[in-house]
């Protein structure tokens, strides 16, 4: 695109509006699918689906995956898998299910609800899923042992050790303040929230700007200021947009007068109170925020597609792949345990079949995202929308009552005809 | 015609013979794969200024030799001097530490990436807060491209859409522009038209002049004979014998390539 504007050839169409605004056109495709999928829902639930109400459950019940198919990307990219991760989830859960409700209380005799144990429980549970991850990467890059192997392992390994941990029961109740990571017990509030909105509308745009500087700044093309202001439009909007949506959900008028009776005071009549941005959503935005800025802008991203496009270059190019293999699988363990976070304080417990199948809800986000199984392409914007796209898929047919079956049915043939688009539009844009 | 360049080469050739070291020096090297010595007790040695052609057949272990001194091949046995002094290299990066460039036959290039990210990578250029510095990245990467191929204009694209002769000019950037002492070429003109073989050939030429010292391999007898000024050649895994190039013709190159024989000693 760049290319039109540099190099001075004449018979050069006119560049085309989305050209211009050098948008890719693959996340374009991705958010129509889940624009028409949301609005399809919505005529066929006579409106039910596109309620504040919805959104909100929709987006915190996309969190636990869209965490783990962000780490996935980087585990594809490099040309490995990961069918350990639901697995993986489960273990950490029980990890911390049992620190918080057996280990803390009996051994340093903290009492339910310390407020210390929270903190201790995540800590713990991070430590734990990182050392496993490290474990795998471990395996991987230095046993040689195809990661294909070594996590089909780790699925049956890891499953059971929760099952061995827990003796099979489920665990609960958890910590008070641990559940606030789940969803409807922790939102930030409509005030917080339009200031998170506003903050994150900031950053995004000094970053669009400070991006435009630094190529101006030595003489590169860069975008016409039109494009670069529609751009920042639409992230605004989509920002807010979502801000104002989640705070349009309001607290049912009993569980909000529960509230005010904990703290001892009376609830005035008629007080409407919006839940706002939910903490496990605002997890989310930042491992994917840090993430990205980890693919674009530091060595061990560049190092992780360099690797993924090929892997004897970035050998011979001096980069420690081994090493780099052992960090990725880490990484992903750490996703997984804050996954394993999130989805256990969304459920209020810990269950015995937690994360079961999430390994391949993982993979489908991160391959319906534009994540390429021959390694070397992927963006975690992309799987997150994947996540978004199946899990709108899932509850809305569950929502227009489509039997269980049929529901997976569906998703699986989805996946396949994703990605059967995704080569054929490959195929005419001429890469690989 | 001979005659001309032979003097031309001779000049260039400045350092050999003047008791200074050489710059590199490979003494004794043998690797094995699987009990096949591919590298069997070769000596081999570069002066500054001067090119070195490594010739063969295909297996020879020309590739594998020269592998040992990029740090991409453990050697079984021998040392590698540089300068005089004896140093290790046990991967790519100890080999970039020597100031040792390679441009490989297969260009190693990660072909999902643009231009600027292969010249730098393992060697990003950061901002104070340790990010990628791609805007400044990108400035040097037009400085030497435009020295290079003022032509090339594809920065924002990834190398697998580039041609050939971009390509390779992608992998030569990388090998120049940090400040090589010792450059290795394996079979740099293999892919290439005769537009750009001559463009490589000009660069050997004002690489030389700056006193870097170039191993060439190739299988192009005629090339070697035109681009170098000694020549090492191989056959199954043994050194059949160093020439100046000076010294001898393409039929004692190429009877020393295929028979495996010393030619006879010219009268001096």
């Amino acid at each position: 695109m760049t290319e039109t504007s540099s190099q001075p050839v004449p018979e050069k169409a006119k560049p085309s509006l989305f050209q211009q605004l050098e948008l890719d056109m693959r996340l374009l495709g991705m958010i129509g699918a889940f624009v028409i999928l949301c609005i399809g829902f919505n005529i066929v639930t006579d409106g039910r689906f596109l309620t504040p109400r919805n959104l909100f459950n929709l987006s915190i019940q996309t969190v636990s995956v869209a965490i783990m198919a962000c780490g996935m990307v980087f585990i594809i990219v490099t040309r490995h898998i990961d069918l350990s991760v639901g697995a993986l989830l489960a273990t950490t859960s029980a990890v911390m299910a049992m620190t918080q409700t057996e280990l803390l209380p009996q051994v340093l005799g903290m009492g339910l609800n310390n407020p210390a144990t929270w903190a201790i429980t995540i800590v713990v549970g991070l430590f734990v899923g990182t050392l496993i991850g490290a474990f795998h990467g471990w395996m991987v890059g230095y046993l040689t042992i195809p990661a294909f192997i070594v996590t089909l392992g780790g699925f049956l390994v890891w499953r059971n050790v929760a099952w061995y941990l827990t003796s099979g029961q489920t665990i609960g109740p958890l910590d008070s303040t641990f559940l606030m990571f789940g969803g409807t017990n922790g939102t930030l509030g409509a005030t917080t929230s339009w200031l998170f909105g506003l903050f994150a509308t900031g950053i995004a745009i000094w970053a669009l700007w400070s991006g435009r500087r630094a190529k101006a700044a030595h003489g590169f093309p860069v975008k016409p200021v039109w494009a670069e202001a529609t751009l920042a439009g639409i992230i605004a909007i989509a920002i807010l947009g979502y801000v104002y949506i989640v705070n349009s959900y309001a607290i049912p008028t009993r569980r909000l007068q529960r509230m005010f009776e904990a703290r001892g005071e009376t609830m005035p009549e008629g007080l409407v109170v919006g839940y706002g941005i939910p903490i496990s959503v605002l997890i989310l935005i930042i491992v994917a925020v840090t993430l990205t800025v980890v693919a674009r802008k530091t060595r061990f991203g560049r190092y992780i597609f360099a690797t993924g496009g090929n892997p004897d270059a970035a050998e011979l190019s001096g980069i420690n792949t081994r090493l780099l293999t052992v960090k990725i699988f880490a990484l992903m363990g750490f996703l997984c345990a804050v996954s394993a976070v999130v989805a256990s304080a969304r459920l209020a417990n810990h269950s015995n079949d937690i994360g079961t199948l999430d390994e391949l809800r993982v993979i489908a986000a991160a391959v319906i995202g534009g994540t390429a199984l021959s390694g070397g392409i992927g963006t975690i914007y992309g799987a997150i929308l994947g996540a978004l796209i199946m899990q709108a898929l899932q509850s809305g047919m569950a929502m227009v009552g489509v039997d269980a079956p049929f529901q997976n049915i569906v998703v699986g043939s989805v996946l396949v005809l994703a990605v059967y688009i995704d080569i054929v539009y490959r195929k005419r844009l001429g890469a690989k | 015609m001979m005659q001309a360049q032979d003097t031309q080469k001779t000049s260039n050739n400045a350092g050999r013979g003047s008791g200074t070291p050489p710059l590199v020096e490979m003494r004794d090297i043998s690797i094995s794969f699987g009990g096949i010595k591919a590298v069997d007790h070769v000596s081999v040695d570069l002066y500054p200024g001067e090119v070195v052609g490594l010739l063969g057949h295909n297996g020879a272990g020309k590739s594998t030799l020269i592998k040992v001194l990029s740090g991409a091949y453990q050697m079984d046995q021998g040392e590698i001097l540089i300068d005089g002094k004896r140093v290790e290299i046990g991967n790519p990066r100890d080999a970039r530490a020597n100031n040792i460039e390679t441009i490989y036959q297969t260009l190693a290039l990660a072909d999902n990436l643009d231009a600027t990210s292969n010249l730098f990578l393992g060697r990003e250029m950061t901002t104070p807060f340790g990010l990628v510095n791609d805007a400044a990245m990108e400035a040097e990467c037009r400085k030497i491209m435009a020295q290079l191929n003022p032509n090339f204009q594809k920065f924002n694209d990834p190398v697998s859409a580039l041609s050939g002769g971009q390509r390779q000019s992608v992998a030569i950037a990388r090998a120049v522009y940090f400040n090589a002492r010792i450059l290795i070429m394996d079979e740099p003109t293999a892919a290439l038209g005769p537009h750009e073989t001559q463009m490589v050939a000009d660069l050997i030429h004002q690489l030389k002049a700056q006193g870097i010292g170039i191993f060439l391999i190739d299988h192009d007898v005629h090339a070697v004979m035109e681009l170098c000024d000694r020549a090492s050649v191989m056959k199954n895994g043994k050194l059949v014998g160093t020439v100046d190039i000076a010294d001898v013709t393409d039929d004692d190159l190429l009877s020393m390539i295929i028979l495996g024989k010393q030619p006879e000693q010219k009268a001096e």
